[in-house]
């Protein structure tokens, strides 16, 4: 007897899996899944019922974001972190039950590829993730990799958030939305900061000429600069891959600058600062949010003490105790503001589904204009643009430990 | 003004003779086996890695962990002749160079095997305060890499010239079929020659990776295709030629970078070099000889 009803629910945990591999999703993976699930069933035929009800949960009720970002290389730190912090998001969800939309309800799984933040491996990535089947995605975490896929995403018609890829062309289409600032934004934020809240006058500039982000950063930040009668006393450029920057110092050290700004990743920051340092040079340094992680990158913390970055998150601030804490304990390393953008990627995804009633990627789409999300990373209200219109905050460099600005 | 040239200049000199220093490995194994050994940049981000081993996972003090680093590079050296380029030595000398590009690729990936592709902060074991002179701030680095590179250069040439050793290999790279008659060892004498210049790579690896101190398994590429226009650009075979070249290099590298282009410092430098090799195609030192690459 007890036979008989084990393989009656085996046969009807197959054949809910089977239902998933004929759903729109192609549901390779989800039915694998489902198998564990009807091997404890057997095992176990006191617990067969529960099981039996969440296997098909898993098959069939699952909620798939795709993630795309830099595992490996030199931006790697980016793309880890935020698949850490859509990881803890996801986990938190699951755990309270899922994402109710309408009558049912959902499970959130992540299916994240590495991109090596490459244009040339970022499409084969996400026409893998596309075979595999996902329903949103997460991504891309550097701004040129996302400028290779906008438009691949857009004829497919999914809901593209990127949590990080903060150039103006990433969210053209009217698919894309994204958790971070932009490119001029920043630079015009820290042009205001330094000028009229340092009342620095004379600055300098190194960027990246290969890189959309860092330009893009840098000419607004020269634009308002000049504006407010602050001048740009030496503008240096470097590129992609360059280790070598004492050419460009000794040229900023030869003006009279009085702070050296820095719109660049935290690898090509550890390098300048390090150059810096060594030279002999005490000019003080501020940066875009791709300083973030900028300690783990130097080998001594005194290079970058004093430097100023523009980032809307810091994990010992009260408001992101529970993430931190939950973050630690799975990662054992402190979030950073890339993790907490992929966090709140994630929940802007929940609250989409939520509101639009339907995870159709149209519908998750539409949903988006007008949602307002309280996430780690500030209130943002999202509007048809893409935009997440939220406020920015500058952190400090105190003693080895970022931190906010008093001001 | 004056102070920014010297200073400019000072990058340049030391950025330059790290060149020189690898430039010196490409045209003594050019200069004996008739071959250029691609896999030399590598050399470079071997002895990096080695040195943070040697330091990080082995806890060696920096004088060891220098020496360890050094025989390390010249014994890979050795084996790399051995085994990729000594059965190739009456081949074709395309066969060669392909294989060199292929232990090139080994060593680079199997570096990114075995530590990954994500950069790894290493502090220098270097640490000499900067030093002023007037309005002149000289590195502590800039310093040690002068002084290493010039002690390096000047042991170099009196092993050349005065050692047995040394005319061993002059006879070898004059004329192998002769050298062997008169009882030299040619095998040993080029096992030799990939030695010196893999322990003069390690050197400059060990110097490159205080000066950046970051780990990457492709740190080696840039410097070895600079350090290998440095020897082409001194004329490849010639070792006066390979340090002039690698400091011409550096200079020239680190003014056009300050007084013209950051993006066209590369350029500019292959310029030069194109320029060099179409008024003298042997190179600034080279012999005129009808050798074909």
């Amino acid at each position: 007897m007890k036979k008989k009803l084990v393989s009656l629910m085996l046969v009807s945990v197959m054949a809910l899996s089977l239902v998933a591999c004929g759903s729109k999703e192609e549901g390779g993976a989800p039915a694998e899944d489902s198998k564990p699930a009807a091997d404890d069933a057997a095992a176990d035929a006191s617990d067969a019922d529960a099981d039996a009800n969440a296997a098909p949960v898993a098959g069939e009720n699952t909620f798939v974001i795709g993630g795309l970002g830099p595992l490996t290389g030199s931006a790697a730190s980016y793309g880890n972190s935020v698949k850490q912090g859509a990881e803890i998001a996801i986990k938190e969800i699951n755990d309270a039950g899922g994402v109710k939309v309408g009558d049912t309800t959902y499970q959130l799984s992540l299916n994240f590829k590495d991109d090596e933040a490459s244009e040339e491996t970022v499409v084969p990535a996400y026409q893998s993730l596309m075979d595999d089947g996902i329903n949103a995605l997460l991504g891309t975490v550097t701004s040129g990799a996302g400028l290779a896929i906008t438009d691949l995403t857009f004829q497919d018609g999914i809901l593209q958030i990127t949590p990080s890829g903060s150039a103006i062309a990433c969210i053209e289409n009217d698919n894309a939305f994204r958790i971070c600032f932009t490119d001029p934004l920043q630079g015009q934020a820290m042009a205001e900061y330094m000028v009229d809240k340092k009342g620095l006058k004379k600055i300098a500039v190194i960027y990246n000429t290969s890189d959309e982000y860092s330009t893009g950063i840098k000419d607004k930040f020269e634009e308002v600069v000049a504006e407010k009668g602050g001048e740009i006393v030496a503008s240096e450029a470097f590129q992609k891959d360059d280790v070598d920057f004492s050419a460009q110092l000794t040229k900023i050290k030869s003006t009279d600058a009085e702070a050296i700004f820095v719109p660049a990743y935290y690898n090509d920051a550890a390098y300048i600062t390090a150059q810096a340092n060594d030279m002999g040079m005490s000019l003080p340094f501020f940066g875009s949010d791709g300083w973030d992680g900028v300690l783990a990158a130097v080998t001594d913390p005194a290079f970058v003490e004093g430097a100023i970055f523009l980032s809307p998150f810091l994990a010992s601030d009260d408001s992101a105790k529970d993430f931190t804490t939950a973050y630690e304990a799975a990662y054992s390393a402190t979030p950073d503001q890339f993790a907490a953008d992929g966090y709140d990627t994630v929940y802007v995804m929940k609250a989409a589904m939520e509101k639009a009633g339907s995870i159709e990627s149209a519908d998750l789409i539409a949903a988006m204009d007008g949602l307002t999300v309280d996430g780690l990373t500030g209130t943002m209200t999202f509007d048809k643009s893409g935009e997440p219109n939220k406020g920015a905050k500058f952190i400090e460099i105190k003693e080895g430990q970022y931190a906010y600005t008093a001001d | 003004m004056l102070t920014n040239i010297i200073e400019q200049l000072l990058n340049g000199l030391r950025t330059g003779s790290i060149y020189a220093l690898i430039a010196l490995g490409y045209t003594m194994v050019y200069g004996i086996a008739k071959m250029i050994n691609f896999a030399h940049g590598d050399i470079i981000m071997v002895g990096a890695y080695a040195l943070y081993v040697a330091i990080i996972n082995m806890q060696l003090p920096a004088i060891p962990a220098v020496l360890l680093t050094c025989v390390t590079c010249a014994v890979l050296g050795v084996v790399i002749e051995k085994v990729a380029y000594k059965p190739l030595r009456k081949a074709p000398p395309l066969a060669v160079l392909i294989t060199a590009i292929g232990v090139s690729y080994f060593l680079q990936s199997a570096s990114l095997l075995i530590f990954g592709a994500t950069p790894i902060p290493f502090k220098s074991i270097i640490n000499v305060p900067a030093v002023k002179l007037g309005s002149v701030t000289v590195s502590g680095l800039t310093i040690v890499t002068l002084i290493v590179t010039t002690v390096c250069m000047i042991a170099l040439t009196l092993f050349i010239n005065k050692t047995k050793a040394g005319s061993a290999m002059r006879a070898v790279s004059e004329d192998k079929g002769a050298a062997s008659l008169m009882g030299i060892n040619v095998n040993r004498t080029i096992s030799m020659t990939f030695a010196i210049g893999s322990f003069l790579a390690a050197v400059a690896g060990i110097l490159y990776i205080c000066q950046y101190q970051s780990l990457r398994p492709t740190l080696g590429a840039l410097p070895g295709i600079k350090a290998f226009v440095a020897a082409v650009l001194g004329g490849i075979g010639s070792v006066p030629g390979a340090m002039i070249g690698g400091i011409l290099l550096g200079i020239i590298e680190s003014i056009s970078k300050a007084y013209i282009s950051t993006e066209l410092a590369d350029a500019i430098v292959f310029g030069v070099l194109v320029v060099v090799l179409l008024v003298k195609p042997s190179g600034l030192m080279g012999k005129n000889s009808t050798e074909k690459v």
